[in-house]
């Protein structure tokens, strides 16, 4: 049976079980006189035998679903060297992916060496082997799950913390899995960057000032080896970025001070929900805004300055970009300037203080730390942000602080190195890993730096 | 009427106590409530939140270096009373004020009123303490820098420590002014709210049941300070507690279901009150 109906099978008898559960503690419960005779609620009793019921037959599906594949494959790789087939290291991946395409007919058999097609033979068998058997143990296992956990049912079982405790670590699996996942791709952005350090020293990687990935695919080609200064792409990132904040931060956070302090509740009710659809125009939207209107209104406009403004410019790129970025600052920052207590507003405004006053002395300062979460959430969101710069800033890897001028992004030559067909152990496709490691790394001291501000910072009150 | 249902079993022996809490339309303060050299002059008062009437009708003079104390039960609108002498309900969008309110014989709702200058001269001081989240010599220093009452950062210390002299703080705090203000103990912080309003030197300190959260030994410090800074101030009080009332006023008024029914000199009051609403409230029959 396929692994996806063995699942709901499961789930179905585990809903099964459970109403099965529930019926003999409320059976229980009857002679004695109701339901509060027992220990625990009766869907409790019923939880519990679910669970007794599902849980184990799903964690052996789990377990089986990753050691499955191993154990196949290593028969079959077994069988295939006593075929007198050579395999080496590196050939054995290939070998049963070879082997897997012609048991699953994607490969045509004919001409194929005997033992191949014997392998192949074996592999379908193997798995077909793997899958009944796991259907009959998952299903031995919830009976034998279910039988159990439904002897105990008794006025006296504790039902109810037992589930509790479950639930308990269910929640925490939920929790391991965003952090093992983080790790995960923390991980494999790591190896491959060390593996690009290989053949790129790391600190001309680091501190390098030159940016040209383009490296030669034939040794007698001329271009040679390419350079990998990472300087110009965090440059031209951190000048976007610091030209969208540039934009988002004032425009923001007075919107959310005019909103949050000043506006009638009419107003706030039809303004709010009005900034918010900012937030929800996709970035390819913002990104052909910013190439097709802004760049040459801003190129148009310099030009009657007499300023030459490239018509892929950071101002562009940037601007839009710090448009995009109002909805998150000003929707955080109305959050945490309401939930300002009243009290603090009042205080101030017996004094004789006028409302920017208010809002300059007691709102700011007692908001800050919500203020400047919202603020670095925004800068992570710019940094991070790819389609506005692809379509509006260029692609030229220029060292420079003119925001007239066009530069390129970290993100925007990760896209570029890894888009279209790419070898896997050439320094161009690597440093890719390289530079999302050092942005991830960027981000990652960013994010502390502000955390330290807004505990150093950080007003009390109650 | 919930006060009815937890009234003591005294009441029952009043066989129309329930009609003696009810209040007429055309109830009249009863007492002295105008002086001969009022500070501020209230005639004729309604305060509405929208369409529901929370004062009727209040007509009522408080004169200079006086305590008066505004006691009754809960939702009496003694605190919207108080609210509307300094405009605090203007924060309140669904408030409205009709009447006259002045001071010294300036219309405290005239439109052309500087609210910024009326508060600086009626300070208020809140059920809750409210420090800001700023150090104790920021708190202070709070009003003279927004009005400019300070030329040099001289002038600012010595407004600063005189406030908190005044509030008998300063011993308390001298050694750590630049510490955070809500660091302070419960008692403390109210001590330096009061700084904070006096630091403007205003005329009239408005006081919302300033001792409420406050434990006895705190509050019988507070209470000592109303005391002296009558001396300089003028001083309005709401509270919840009839012994305050009784320690620290000159006069007493009472509110009840958002009318003034007495005003009279706080001895009279608690001795030989006029109203026999006053004396239910004040023998704890209700409230």
């Amino acid at each position: 049976m396929q692994a996806t109906n063995i699942l709901i099978l499961i789930l179905g008898l585990g809903l099964f079980a459970f109403y099965l559960g529930r019926g003999r503690s409320l059976a229980v419960a009857k002679p004695l006189g109701g339901i509060r005779h027992i220990h625990s609620l009766p869907s409790y009793y019923g939880a519990h035998v679910a669970l007794w019921c599902a849980l184990p037959s799903l964690l052996l599906l789990g377990l089986w679903m990753i050691f499955d594949d191993l154990l196949i494959n290593s028969i079959v790789l077994k069988s295939l060297v006593a075929g007198g087939i050579s395999t080496n290291a590196v050939g054995d991946g290939l070998l049963l992916n070879k082997v897997a395409n012609l048991a699953e007919g994607v490969l045509p058999r004919k001409g194929e060496a005997p033992a191949m097609v014997a392998a192949a033979d074996l592999m379908l068998r193997l798995q077909v082997i793997s899958r009944w058997s796991l259907t009959a143990l998952m299903l031995t296992l919830s009976l034998i799950g279910f039988g159990w956990s439904w002897s105990r049912i008794s006025s006296t079982f504790r039902a109810r913390p037992r589930v509790e405790k479950v639930m308990e670590k269910l929640l925490l699996t939920c929790a391991c899995v965003a952090i093992f996942t983080t790790l995960g791709i923390v991980l494999s952005v790591l190896f491959e960057s060390i593996q690009f350090f290989r053949s790129v020293p790391i600190d001309d990687f680091v501190f390098g000032l030159d940016w040209s990935p383009q490296t030669a695919i034939r040794e007698d080609q001329v271009g040679s080896s390419g350079s990998f200064g990472a300087v110009p792409l965090f440059v031209g990132t951190l000048l976007i970025s610091a030209v969208a904040m540039f934009v988002a931060v004032p425009v923001g956070l007075m919107s959310a001070i005019y909103l949050a302090e000043y506006a009638s509740k009419t107003v706030r009710s039809y303004a709010k929900p009005a900034l918010e659809v900012l937030a929800g125009i996709p970035t390819v939207v913002y990104g052909f805004f910013a190439a097709l209107t802004v760049a040459p209104f801003l190129r148009d406009l310099g030009a009657s300055f007499g300023l030459s403004v490239s018509s892929e410019s950071a101002l562009a790129a940037g601007g839009v970009m710090g448009v995009m970025i109002i909805p998150f600052i000003s929707s955080l920052a109305d959050d945490v300037i309401t939930a300002v207590p009243q009290s603090m507003r009042d205080g101030s405004l017996a004094m004789g203080a006028t409302k920017s006053e208010t809002v300059r002395n007691v709102i700011i300062p007692a908001a800050l730390p919500g203020i400047v979460g919202g603020i670095m959430l925004a800068v992570s969101r710019a940094i991070g942000e790819t389609m506005i710069v692809v379509m509006a800033a260029g692609m030229a890897a220029k060292l420079t602080a003119n925001p007239l001028d066009s530069v390129t992004t970290v993100t925007v030559q990760i896209v570029t190195l890894l888009t279209g067909d790419q070898e896997f152990d050439s320094p161009k496709t690597l440093a890719a890993f390289a530079l999302g490691l050092m942005l991830f790394v960027v981000t990652l001291m960013l994010n502390i730096f502000a955390l330290q501000i807004v505990k150093k910072y950080r007003e009390q009150y109650d | 009427m919930n006060a009815i249902e937890r009234a003591s079993p005294a009441l029952a022996a009043k066989s129309d106590a329930k009609q003696n809490l009810e209040v007429a339309d055309n109830q009249v303060t009863v007492g002295q409530s105008f002086t001969d050299a009022p500070k501020m002059t209230m005639r004729n008062v309604n305060v509405f939140y929208d369409d529901k009437q929370a004062i009727h009708d209040v007509s009522v003079d408080i004169s200079k270096n006086e305590v008066i104390a505004m006691i009754g039960p809960s939702g009496c609108g003694k605190s919207t009373f108080l609210r509307s002498l300094n405009r605090m309900n203007d924060t309140v969008e669904s408030c409205r004020v009709e009447g006259e309110i002045c001071m010294d014989g300036e219309n405290l709702y005239a439109p052309k009123l500087d609210v910024v200058e009326l508060r600086a001269r009626v300070g208020m001081v809140f059920q809750k303490p409210n420090p800001f989240p700023k150090s104790i010599y920021d708190n202070v220093a709070y009003g003279p820098k927004i009005h400019g009452l300070a030329d040099t950062r001289v002038d600012l210390d010595e407004i600063v420590e005189n406030s908190l002299r005044k509030a008998s703080l300063w011993e308390e705090v001298k050694e750590r002014l630049h510490q955070s203000g809500t660091g302070l103990s419960g008692g403390q912080q109210q001590r330096l709210c009061i700084a904070r309003a006096i630091a403007v030197s205003p005329e009239v300190i408005l006081m919302d049941e300033p001792c409420s959260a406050l434990d006895p030994i705190a509050t019988a410090k507070i209470e000592e300070l109303i005391e002296e800074l009558s001396q300089n101030f003028t001083i309005a009080i709401v509270t919840h507690s009839m012994q305050q009332a009784a320690r620290v006023s000159h006069r007493t008024a009472y509110f009840h279901l958002g009318r003034l029914i007495e005003v009279n000199p706080t001895e009279q009051v608690f001795t030989m009150p006029e109203h026999e609403l006053t004396e239910a409230y004040i023998t704890g029959r209700f409230g």
